[in-house]
């Protein structure tokens, strides 16, 4: 298996679902000629031509809903928002357009269209372009919202999306673009939506860790390893529709739980996770489900301020503990 | 007549008579302020203008469309005023919008277009899905909020869609189909299918982004799309005047370097024409075009809306123009229509309201596992969603 950057896995995915299907093109800022503002699209517009990759002005909630009108009549776009922080300004076309017209027209139109983009905690840009919106759409019936966090599961996952019937949020992480992973070769090698990844097996706790989060929860785990603690670490890597399944099956193998999160913590998807379990394994809890969020503040700018917003791999150590009662 | 560009633009005899409130800049304009003189002269000569303007027209179209353009602007009236019976007597929830008054501009627009083009509209959407063909049955049963419906009862008086005939909706925040049309018209010339799409919008979505943006992408994108701005004057209670900096919306086009045509909404054959203008241009140039359609609703913003801003007098000058009424006088005049066939044609469309109201009432409500279904078109259950 060769081994890819999160970066070219992406950037693979779109070429070969552009190879596969006339119907699906590429339209965002810098997109095109400037190759993408973090170089997902790479060579695309050189490959493509300017038909299917196409740089669109600086009007998010213009291009986001023209997506949404050309997904009404059966393209199937990729809407690249350079980063999700811009995507709020589309909402009112992803939320009420995209993930509502299918069930208000009694099931008449489908939507195909990947909203895609860096989303979470950047380098040092303070509030307004570092933060995590994924609670904000997996709020929403209609939407079905990815965050892959190794290169094969961004670039299967990001296939199955473009393939998908469905309006899908595809979170990727800024700072995780460089990391490298083996990828599978082959065009029709896909990572099913809503199932969940356990990405290190484990017996006395689990940590439910996506995204940014998942690198740092494994790193974690390999340090309680050397204490004589044995985490699985099971990542989600779809947030809507959530395979609680594996998460659940994990929880009453090893009792304990731990979810770690870039996101603020209050009505984050976390909540969400550790309700769920509640719901679905109370009884084989031997304690509290421990939640490692992002900080409940605006991220700030300073580099020691912004390192303590982060959930970093002390602190989910000294979480498992917790919930371990090692401390 | 042809086309106003940004080097040449025209504007047709009725002129927009919106004037800036005085002293604008300097102060608010006030809830009392007109939109419009009341002249009575000026209306009869206007309306005299009007006949003669529409007199020639009819010289040239077709007696079969012209017929056709009435019957559907006098359906969408009666089924309106059923609808507003329903909505009284608790058939019908919600917001409901009525289009009476504003006929003129859906059925002349539409008439204008192929069966296979796209239309997409606002919430005031009854009318548009009526002309568009969407079956008077299952309007009324979405009314109804049952199954026969056509959006199966999950849209409502909002939210009509008929993909059956390229009908792709009534959308309800204010402005938000303008950038889904702009999309449909970016599919057709990404296929390059010759069909336009036609998007309905009313002034005050003029005021959001969505519209600016929207333009601006067709525009620098040649995308077929007609942009057809119905300027009733009104943003539910609050007049034009107080809204708007620039109310002539046509003129906003060409900041886009677009097309812009400002049309008479009382008179369906100058709406039918103009709009045949922006469709050819679409069609053949891929290119698209602003339409403002100056009209006048007649009832309130909805059902629950009493419209206590507008003076009486100001509506009943309004009345007087009644496109219905002024279209049907030109038909007599020019001896296309006369009185009996008149009585016919309203006798066929109060049979095929009624028809609608008993095929609403005899719709059975949608099951209740219909609550969950039509969310996602490829599900993936799970423990949580199932």
């Amino acid at each position: 298996m060769a081994v890819i950057t999160m970066r070219e896995a992406l950037n693979q995915a779109m070429r070969e679902e552009m190879h596969r299907d006339e119907n699906v093109f590429l339209m965002g800022e810098e997109v095109a000629a400037y190759q993408g503002a973090y170089k997902i699209s790479k060579g695309l517009l050189e490959e493509f031509g300017e038909k299917r990759v196409i740089d669109s002005p600086i009007t998010e909630l213009g291009f986001a809903g023209l997506g949404v009108g050309a997904a009404m009549v059966g393209l199937r776009p990729v809407i690249e928002f350079m980063t999700f922080n811009f995507s709020i300004l589309a909402t009112d076309q992803i939320i009420n357009s995209a993930a509502k017209m299918r069930y208000m027209s009694g099931g008449q139109f489908k939507i195909p269209i990947v909203f895609r983009g860096p989303g979470g905690s950047a380098y040092q840009v303070s509030s307004q372009h570092s933060q995590a919106l994924e609670s904000w759409y997996a709020n929403f019936p209609g939407i079905k919202v990815v965050m892959p966090s190794t290169p094969a599961d961004a670039k299967g996952l990001l296939k199955s999306a473009i393939r998908d019937d469905d309006p899908v949020v595809f979170i990727e992480q800024e700072r995780m673009y460089g990391n490298k992973g083996e990828v599978p070769e082959g065009e029709d090698v896909l990572v099913p939506i809503g199932v969940a990844d356990v990405k290190r097996e484990g017996t006395d706790a689990t940590i439910v860790a996506r995204s940014l989060m998942v690198p740092i929860a494994l790193k974690a785990a390999e340090e309680l390893a050397k204490q004589g603690v044995s985490v699985e670490v099971v990542d989600p890597r779809t947030i809507r529709p959530l395979d609680i399944e594996t998460i659940v099956r994990s929880v009453k193998k090893t009792n304990r739980v731990v979810i770690a999160e870039e996101s603020h913590p209050f009505c984050g998807v976390g909540a969400e996770i550790s309700a769920q379990i509640m719901e679905h394994a109370f009884d084989y809890l031997d304690g509290p489900v421990r939640r490692v969020s992002g900080a409940d503040a605006p991220m700030p700018y300073a580099k020691n301020l912004e390192k303590l917003a982060i959930p970093d791999v002390e602190r989910l150590v000294a979480a498992v503990r917790e919930v371990a009662y090692l401390n | 007549m042809s086309i106003s560009t940004m080097s040449e633009l025209k504007v047709t005899p009725m002129k927009p008579r919106t004037q800036a409130a005085e002293g604008a800049g300097a102060g608010v304009a006030t809830q009392t302020e007109v939109t419009d003189t009341v002249n009575p002269a000026d209306l009869r000569e206007e309306h005299v203008q009007r006949l003669q303007d529409q007199h020639g027209r009819i010289e040239e179209i077709d007696r079969e469309t012209l017929l056709h353009l009435l019957y559907q602007m006098i359906l969408i009236r009666r089924f309106e005023e059923k609808a507003a019976e329903a909505y009284t007597l608790g058939k019908i929830g919600g917001f409901c919008h009525l289009y009476i008054g504003q006929e003129a501009v859906a059925v002349g627009a539409l008439g204008a277009l192929r069966p296979d083009d796209y239309v997409l509209t606002s919430y005031r959407d009854h009318g548009q899905a009526l002309a568009k063909g969407t079956s008077p049955d299952e309007v009324m049963a979405e009314l109804y909020g049952k199954a026969g419906g056509c959006s199966a009862g999950k849209g409502g008086s909002m939210h009509l869609f008929d993909g059956d005939v390229n009908f792709l909706g009534g959308h309800a925040i204010v402005g938000g189909q303008i950038p889904l049309a702009t999309g449909v018209a970016f599919a057709s010339r990404y296929r390059g299918t010759d069909q336009v799409a036609l998007c309905f919008f009313g002034e005050a979505a003029v005021n959001q982004g969505a519209f600016h943006e929207s333009l601006n992408m067709a525009q620098l994108w040649k995308l077929p799309c007609i942009y057809i701005c119905e300027n009733n004057q009104y943003g539910m209670g609050t007049s034009l005047a107080r809204a708007m900096s620039l109310q002539d919306v046509s003129q906003k086009a060409p900041a886009y370097n677009m097309a812009g045509e400002f049309v008479d909404g009382m008179n369906v054959l100058a709406v039918y024409e103009a709009t045949k203008r922006a469709v050819e241009r679409a069609r053949k140039e891929s290119l698209p075009t602003l339409l403002e359609v100056r009209t006048y609703r007649f009832m309130g913003h909805s059902m629950s809306d009493p419209g206590n801003y507008r003076t009486r007098a100001e509506i009943e000058k309004y009345q007087e123009r009644d496109p219905i009424k002024v279209f049907s006088d030109s038909l007599r005049e020019k001896g296309v229509l006369d009185d009996q066939a008149l009585a016919e044609m309203e006798k066929r469309v109060r049979e095929e309201v009624e028809r609608s109201l008993k095929f609403a009432e005899s719709s059975p409500e949608p099951a209740p596992e219909e609550l969950f279904t039509h969310i996602y078109a490829n599900p993936i259950k799970t423990t949580r969603e199932s």
